[in-house]
This record gives C-alpha cells, sequence and structure tokens, in this order.
C-alpha cells in the first residue's frame, strides 16, 4: 500500500542546507542542556516544593506536555535531535561536538547482546519510572536524582558500546517516542531505495567526511518507520548522492508496514495504554488513598499499588486484548497464526489519543506554574522577570473537556478504522472482515468510554 | 484513486461534523429545583472528604468547608470559586449549580507534595456533558463502521468490478 507522500525539501532548500549543517544538532543539543541541567540544580538545590520548583514545573508539566501533545504526534522523534541525556557520552565518544572527528569513536567496542536488540529494556525501565511517578513527578529532589541517572547510565554505555546504544535500546522514554512517532504526519525516508541499492560504499551506514555513520544504527536505504531513527541528519550529511529527504505523508503511515510487527512494541503499546488509564485515575482523580499509595507513604500500601499496577498494564489489558483478538481470528476464520501483535498496534492512536488527553488535563490546569517558577526556579524568593508572584491560574477548563472528547474520539476511529484493514487483510469478503473486526473494535470503545468516564463522568 | 478515496473520506468527515454540531446543540430541558443542600467538605493532606458528591442542577449547594491539617483551599473549575481555609476555621461557600456536568475542586493553596493532585469532583446531575461525550464518541463509531461497510465491500470483493480508478 503506498500512500500519499510530499517530499518537503523539494522547495524548500534552506530547509536542507539547515539540516545538512554540522551545527544544527549541537545547538539545539546545547540548549536543551542548559535548561536540563538547571532542572537537575533546581531539583537537588531548590525547594521542596514541587510547584515552587523550576525542576518539576519545567520537566514534568512544559517538557512533557510539549513532547507529548505537540512534538510526538507531529514532528515523531525530533526530540530525540535535540535531547540532552545521550550528549556527553556521544561527544566523549567522538571527541567531538560540532566537526566531524575522522578517528573512530573511542569506545571498548563492546557487542550488545542479540537478545537485548528489542524494546523490552525500555519496557522494564518505563514501567520501573512509572511505578515511582508518584514520588518523581511530585519531589524536586527524587525527580533530580532521576534525571541525573539518565545521562550517566548513557555516559557508561558509551564507554563499552559504540553509537547510540542507551537511545535505541535502554532509554525509558524514547521507547515510546518510537512508538508513537509512528503516528506522525513526518517521516526521514530515501528519495528512491534503488539509488541506495546501487551505491557501493553505502556512506550513511559507513561515514565519510561530511558525517558519522548512523549512529541509531539504522540503515536509512531500508527505512519504512520512524520507530528506529532518532533524527540525527547525520544522513543528510553523509549521503552523497542527495537521497534523503523529509516527507509530508498521512497520520500513522507507519503503523501498516505489518512486516515489522513485534512483541515488544505491542508490549510497549499495552504498557502506555494502561498507564495513560492509571495515571488518570491516580493524579486526575477524587481518589486520595489512591495518591497516597502511589507516593510511597507507606511500603506494603506501595507494593499493593505496584502489583496492582502491574498486574493491569502486563496481563489484564493485554489478557482481554488477546481474548479479543482471538474472538475476531476466529470471525475471520483466519488459520495461519493469531494476529493478535497486528491488532495491537492499533492501541497506538488510542493510546497516544489518551496520553494527550490527560496531559491536556494536567497541563491546563497546571501550565501557569511556569510562570512563576522561570522568575523563581529555585523557590528562594527570587523574581528575576518580575513573574515570580503570578497566581496559579488554570487555563480555560471549559475547553479542555471537548479537546479531551475531540482528541480520544480521533483515536477510537482512527484505532477501529484501522482494525478493519488488519482484519482484511488477506480476505475476500469484505463485509465479514468488517464483522470479525468487532471484538477488537469493542475492546477500543471500552478503553475510550473508560477514558471518557474518568475525564467527564 | 486518491482523490476519490479522499472524497470519501472527506464526506465521512463532513458527517461526524454534523453529528457533533447536532449532538452539542440538542435542547435540553433545564429544570429549577429549589432545593438547598448542606455539605460538609473536609480538606487535608491530599484528598477531600467526601471526595466526590452529587448535587442536581439548580440546587443551592451550601459547602461547609473545614482544613483538618494544614492550610488548604478550594478552587472549583467552571463556576471560578475560589477559598483559602485554614484549620479549626470553617468557611461557607454559596452557590447556585446551574451548569451541569462534572467540575473538579482542587486545593488552591501549595500543602505538600502531592498538592497539585489533590482533586475532588462534584458532578451536577443530570451529567448531560458527559452523556452527549458517551453518546458522540459511540454513534461517531457506528458512522465509521456504517461508512466502511459501504464502501469497502465493493473494493474488496473480486465478484464486483474494481471500482473505477481504485486500484
Ligand atoms: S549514502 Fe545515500 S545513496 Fe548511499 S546508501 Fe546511504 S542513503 Fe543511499
Ligand atoms: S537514519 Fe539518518 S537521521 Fe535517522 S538516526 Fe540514522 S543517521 Fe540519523
Ligand atoms: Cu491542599
Amino acid at each position: 500500500m503506498t500512500v500519499a507522500r510530499y517530499d518537503l525539501l523539494r522547495r524548500a532548500l534552506w530547509l536542507g542546507r539547515v539540516l545538512r549543517s554540522r551545527l544544527l544538532q549541537p545547538a539545539l543539543m546545547l540548549v536543551t542542556l542548559v535548561v536540563f541541567t538547571l532542572a537537575i540544580v533546581t531539583g537537588l538545590f531548590g525547594t521542596p516544593a514541587g510547584s515552587r520548583n523550576f525542576g518539576i514545573v519545567f520537566v514534568w508539566i512544559v517538557w512533557w506536555a510539549l513532547l507529548i501533545v505537540v512534538l510526538v504526534p507531529l514532528f515523531g522523534r525530533v526530540w530525540c535531535m535535540m535531547c540532552p541525556i545521550p550528549a556527553p557520552g556521544e561527544w566523549l565518544q567522538r571527541r567531538a561536538i560540532v566537526r566531524r572527528n575522522p578517528g573512530r569513536p573511542r569506545t571498548l567496542r563492546k557487542r550488545w547482546p542479540r537478545r537485548l536488540k528489542n524494546m523490552w529494556l525500555q519496557n522494564i525501565g518505563f514501567l520501573g519510572v512509572a511505578l515511582f511517578s508518584g514520588v518523581i513527578l511530585t519531589r524536586p529532589s527524587v525527580s533530580a536524582v532521576v534525571l541525573l541517572a539518565f545521562p550517566l547510565i548513557a555516559l557508561g554505555l558509551s564507554l563499552l558500546y559504540e553509537n547510540r546504544v542507551f537511545c535505541r535500546y535502554v532509554c525509558p522514554v524514547g521507547g515510546f517516542i518510537g512508538l508513537y512517532a509512528m503516528m506522525a504526519p513526518l517521516e526521514l525516508r530515501t528519495r528512491d531505495c534503488s539509488t541506495c541499492r546501487l551505491h557501493r560504499t553505502k556512506d550513511c551506514v559507513a561515514g565519510n567526511a561530511q558525517g558519522y555513520g548512523c549512529p541509531w544504527m539504522v540503515y536509512p536505504g531500508n527505512l519504512d518507520r520512524n520507530t528506529y531513527c532518532g533524527m540525527c541528519m547525520e544522513c543528510f550529511k553523509t549521503c552523497p548522492k542527495d537521497n534523503i529527504t523529509l516527507n509530508l505523508r498521512p497520520f500513522g503511515a507507519d503503523l501498516f508496514v505489518s512486516k515489522s510487527h513485534r512483541l515488544d512494541e505491542a508490549y510497549k503499546a499495552f504498557i502506555m495504554l494502561g498507564c495513560a488509564l492509571l495515571y488518570s485515575a491516580v493524579f486526575l482523580g477524587p481518589w486520595g488513598w489512591l495518591k497516597s499509595w502511589a507516593s510511597l507513604e507507606s511500603l506494603p500500601n506501595w507494593l499493593l499499588y505496584a502489583a496492582g499496577l502491574l498486574a493491569i498494564v502486563l496481563a489484564l489489558i493485554p489478557g482481554l486484548f488477546r481474548l479479543c483478538a482471538a474472538l475476531s481470528d476466529r470471525l475471520a476464520g483466519h488459520r495461519a497464526g493469531s494476529r493478535f501483535v497486528t491488532y495491537a498496534y492499533t492501541l497506538v492512536p488510542l493510546g497516544l489519543a489518551a496520553w494527550i488527553a490527560f496531559s491536556l488535563g494536567f497541563v491546563f490546569v497546571n501550565g501557569s506554574y511556569a510562570l512563576s517558577v522561570i522568575s523563581d526556579p529555585f523557590g528562594w524568593g527570587w523574581n528575576l522577570f518580575g513573574t515570580a508572584h503570578m497566581p496559579w491560574t488554570p487555563f480555560a477548563p471549559q475547553l479542555l473537556s471537548f479537546l479531551q472528547v475531540g482528541v480520544l474520539t480521533g483515536g477510537l476511529l482512527f484505532a477501529a478504522s484501522m482494525t478493519v484493514r488488519f482484519a482484511g487483510d488477506g480476505m475476500v469478503d469484505a463485509r465479514r472482515a468488517l464483522v470479525a473486526g468487532l471484538p477488537v473494535i469493542a475492546f477500543q470503545l471500552v478503553m475510550t468510554l473508560a477514558f471518557l468516564w474518568l475525564y467527564l463522568g | 484513486m486518491r482523490g476519490w478515496r479522499w472524497k470519501r473520506e472527506a464526506r465521512l468527515a463532513g458527517w461526524l461534523g454534523v453529528l457533533a454540531l447536532f449532538i452539542l446543540l440538542l435542547p435540553v430541558p433545564a429544570h429549577g429545583t429549589l432545593r438547598t443542600l448542606h455539605l460538609d467538605l473536609d480538606a487535608r493532606q491530599f484528598e477531600f472528604t467526601p471526595p466526590r458528591f452529587e448535587v442536581a442542577q439548580g440546587d443551592e449547594v451550601v459547602i461547609r468547608l473545614s482544613a483538618s491539617d494544614v492550610v488548604h483551599g478550594f478552587y472549583l473549575d467552571d463556576y471560578g470559586i475560589e477559598r483559602r481555609v485554614v484549620p479549626g476555621v470553617v468557611e461557607e461557600i454559596r452557590f447556585t449549580a446551574d451548569r451541569a456536568g462534572k467540575f473538579r475542586f482542587r486545593c488552591s493553596v501549595s500543602c505538600g507534595p502531592m498538592h497539585p493532585f489533590m482533586i475532588g469532583e462534584l458532578v451536577v446531575t443530570p451529567n448531560l456533558p458527559f452523556f452527549k461525550a458517551a453518546g458522540f464518541v459511540v454513534l461517531a463509531l457506528g458512522l465509521l463502521l456504517a461508512h466502511r461497510w459501504r464502501h469497502l465491500s465493493a473494493a474488496l470483493s473480486p465478484q464486483a468490478e474494481p471500482v473505477q480508478g481504485d486500484r
């Protein structure tokens, strides 16, 4: 299935020049690195009141909302181009920041275990952060320690392994960015794959004087999904045939690349959907006991909470979904294996919509903290820009529920029409395919109504 | 092919828009009972008790707000009501619940780590916004499936002639 694509660089030649500049990535990284460092320093030394601390407000409100509401749904992995976390490791490995250092990267050149070449570590990492989110999101010092741990782990891995092993296989954020980046209407691709096939030296993989070989261990010539390309733009610089470009394309086009469907990614979809549901209940719900369990006030209660979260996310949701998928398989008369994994990709639009709805519910209400915190990042009584005493003002609560309903409906309709398409794959009778999709669609509807109830009911 | 398919999808989007507008504007008789409801609401780290309460649209609501540990606040979404409450001093908040739906009330005085998540719910019944939203979601899904039912059969079944240009 080919879809309409629009090559953004055909006309916008200036964009090509920007993307080929060696300055682009380090410049962006430098900006985020400054903010990131400030977030860690304020977290460690600033006020323990989260809503008055730059570290908490800028990371968990401003950055989070920007990432999940704007960057990932519209631009895919573009955050990974400017992410400060791998910067120290990458720069050390290259012994250069801007210029292309001709030497080989300095690492111990260990081999990353085959068994870990997937998303499972990222799944585990995300769950680890999720289990402690009641503490991480509310206590600046804990948040800072977690933030500090990320680049340190990345640095450690970059000493052992070449390239962005941390980003590709470990980073808990990278996992879901990769998953949801498939929804974005923007993609980095080659213009013509036959050019790649005939090109002997494969500079985009090997690197050349203009740039490094793909640090994400991707071969751009084969790229058909956004999931693992970190948009570092090295291949723009290395490709001597001017064969790399950015395309506009329909939302979610990557989800239909069914040969790439895998269980680890499917579980990422379950985990993200389940966590969106639980976060909505814990953080936006009225249940005080749930909040106190999640914030580790007593260990036994937290253990119960952790067990419950893991059971729901890893067993209940995938189990119910498996049941629905099996029913769909039965109705369709598919004999050649279950389509459970393939159907799980329909939860990508649904889950992303749920995260957007959740994040809006949080950001509209608490976004105004950003204004006061920017004048007084440590909560020490400074007033740098005169906004330190801005009162907490929730933004447009009337608008919020409309946006949430709209986004959730969009996610559901996208998921349902994907389901019909997946069910119909290889089937002759389209009406039967539609009927076969119904159990999976019912699951999607129930999930959507659950979110709706949490937000409006 | 593409132009034709896009037109089809655009028509579906159009119908969805009509549906949304219809449900949004659906007139619902407002009923004005003249009840006065008294309610004790307690704030403490990091919850309100009761966490959720229901009143009927049109009710006059009188909340006696107290705080049992530190200073808290009460901010009611959409109603624009905000009050600060000090332990030991009961605050009386009086308003008419003229808008239906679920409205969160939030602590508005920084009171500790979980403060931003200290939330309670006031449901003004009948909760039409929720029922309308749920109805919209179900009908929109129905519309999508009906649309697919009509169009996909022709495109997939080999007996039918391939729809003009749809390859
Ligand atoms: S360098 Fe360019 S042309 Fe050569 S293989 Fe890579 S993308 Fe293709
Ligand atoms: S494919 Fe290109 S832009 Fe993507 S990570 Fe590799 S080198 Fe960077
Ligand atoms: Cu409070």
